[in-house]
């Protein structure tokens, strides 16, 4: 049976795994790639490391991480942040990545997405959004808007909108971060989960809001998510995937059990 | 432990070749270079993509000698379109043929029910006697990505279901495929990939 993906997230600034509520207020919490291994051994089926600096001069950095952290993982790991062109994207999967995930590159010109996908595959290319409800909409989740630039600026789409044109253009999962519910461990946005993965035919991961186990198995039912990622929950020795896991499996989730 | 490796140009080679070399393998990457496939001691077809791709085998002639090299007893593995590709063709590239290793064809899940691709962690039940999955229980766990699937014969090692039971894993002597990605799946690939590499390659000790 297809089980449900836990993704431990690896928030990467200048180097260093940083945690911060709502993209801000940045915490050191160690080593990408001991953080990544640590996590592979403790049951994690997926790993997503995300480069925040997304600056020029930070390319070479994130190039040598991706590289130390790839060489002794065994599972699959997507490398997101300052991905512009499908040369930034071949270097990182020259590094040693599975995947690319894309954000505010693909919103500034969607035929990135195609471009990564015809050299590497579709499985290759994850489109992540920054969504947040629009509280002044008559359907606040419906007319959900995508955000760029950290979650600060809008982007003038709406989320479900454009998770179905990602997927037309090549997409092979859509990586869905709650800007609203990011960092405040009160749970993942279910209702704007579901309306994305009922809008398209490729997985949802789902991001932002985990705080406790019934976090997860609402969003993997309520949420139609395939997958769903977590970064601050594993931080600091809260928990592990594995512990995560058997609690998923008691509540009758579907996980990758023994790991 | 040598192994060739054969770049079609399919996706990204790195993943594949970083863990032949944590097994203590020696990979030789061609893309073209018949002689590395005639001297093979052991052959891997990776591939991650489309189907087309495997255009490139044929007109590099790495076809025919792909398929002299598995007559005179190499070990062949192909992982995900390079499994798919040993079979007669697939529906997603219906004028590129296979290499016919095995008689049937592949084709996509059926829209619908799941989510097309099948992506992620799903267990195998494999066959008693496969030399490839030794030592891998029945319900352990490989990662999947992949739309395309290849159906259950005599031929099949190990069976994974979703939306309906297909091939997981073939293997008829020397020639092995695994629709799942072995760099990519923990310890139990780590542990496929080690059976593969230690079966008797041609022109080696045993």
């Amino acid at each position: 049976m297809l089980t449900k993906r836990i993704i431990a997230c690896l928030d990467v600034h200048a180097g260093r795994v940083v945690k911060g509520v709502q993209f801000v207020d940045l915490v050191d919490a160690g080593d990408p790639a001991t953080q990544a291994a640590r996590h592979a051994r403790e049951g994690a089926d997926e790993i997503v490391l995300l480069d925040i600096t997304a600056t020029h001069e930070g390319r070479q950095t994130l190039l040598a991480t991706v590289q130390r952290t790839a060489k002794e993982l065994f599972v699959p790991f997507c490398v997101g942040g300052g991905i512009k062109t499908a040369r930034d994207a071949e270097q990182v999967f020259e590094a040693g990545a599975d995947k690319v995930s894309i954000n505010s590159a693909a919103l500034a010109r969607p035929d990135l997405i195609g471009e990564i996908g015809a050299s590497f595959g579709a499985q290759a290319v994850v489109v992540a959004i920054d969504a947040r409800r629009d509280p002044a909409a008559a359907d606040p989740v419906g007319e959900a808007q995508v955000f760029v630039h950290g979650g600060r600026k809008p982007a003038g789409r709406r989320v479900v909108e454009w998770a179905r044109e990602a997927e037309a253009r090549g997409a092979g999962e859509i990586l869905l971060t709650s800007m609203d519910a990011d960092g405040t461990r009160a749970g993942f946005d279910c209702e704007l989960t579901a309306a994305v993965s009922d809008a398209v035919g490729i997985p949802v991961i789902a991001s932002g809001g985990a705080g406790t186990v019934a976090h997860f198995a609402e969003v993997f039912a309520r949420g139609k998510a395939h997958a769903a990622l977590a970064a601050s929950i594993f931080h600091f020795g809260v928990s592990t995937s594995r512990s995560l896991k058997e609690e998923l499996a008691r509540a009758g989730v579907a996980v990758r059990l023994p790991c | 432990m040598r192994v060739t490796v054969i770049d079609y140009k399919a996706g990204n080679l790195t993943s594949v070749l970083k863990t032949l070399r944590h097994l203590g393998a020696e990979p030789i990457v061609t893309d073209g270079d018949l002689s590395l496939v005639e001297s093979a001691e052991r052959i891997v077809l990776p591939g991650v993509g489309h189907f087309a791709a495997t255009e490139r085998l044929d007109a590099a002639k790495l076809t025919g000698a792909i398929r002299a090299a598995i007559a005179r007893g190499v070990p062949f593995l192909g992982i995900c379109v390079g499994m798919q590709w040993l079979f007669a063709g697939s529906d997603e590239a219906p004028q590129q043929p296979g290499l016919a290793a095995f008689p049937e064809s592949c084709s996509r899940f059926p829209e619908g029910k799941e989510k097309v691709p099948h992506v992620g962690w799903n267990s195998i039940s494999s066959r008693q006697n496969s030399k490839l999955l030794a030592g891998v229980a029945s319900g352990e766990f490989v990662y999947f990505t992949h739309s395309y699937r290849a159906p259950v014969t005599a031929d099949t090692a190990a069976v994974t279901q979703y939306i309906e039971p297909f091939a997981a894993a073939v293997e008829r002597d020397n020639v092995m495929g695994v629709q799942f990605h072995p760099e990519k799946s923990g310890a139990t690939g780590l542990k496929i990939l080690r059976n593969f590499l230690e079966l008797a390659g041609k022109g080696t000790e045993c």
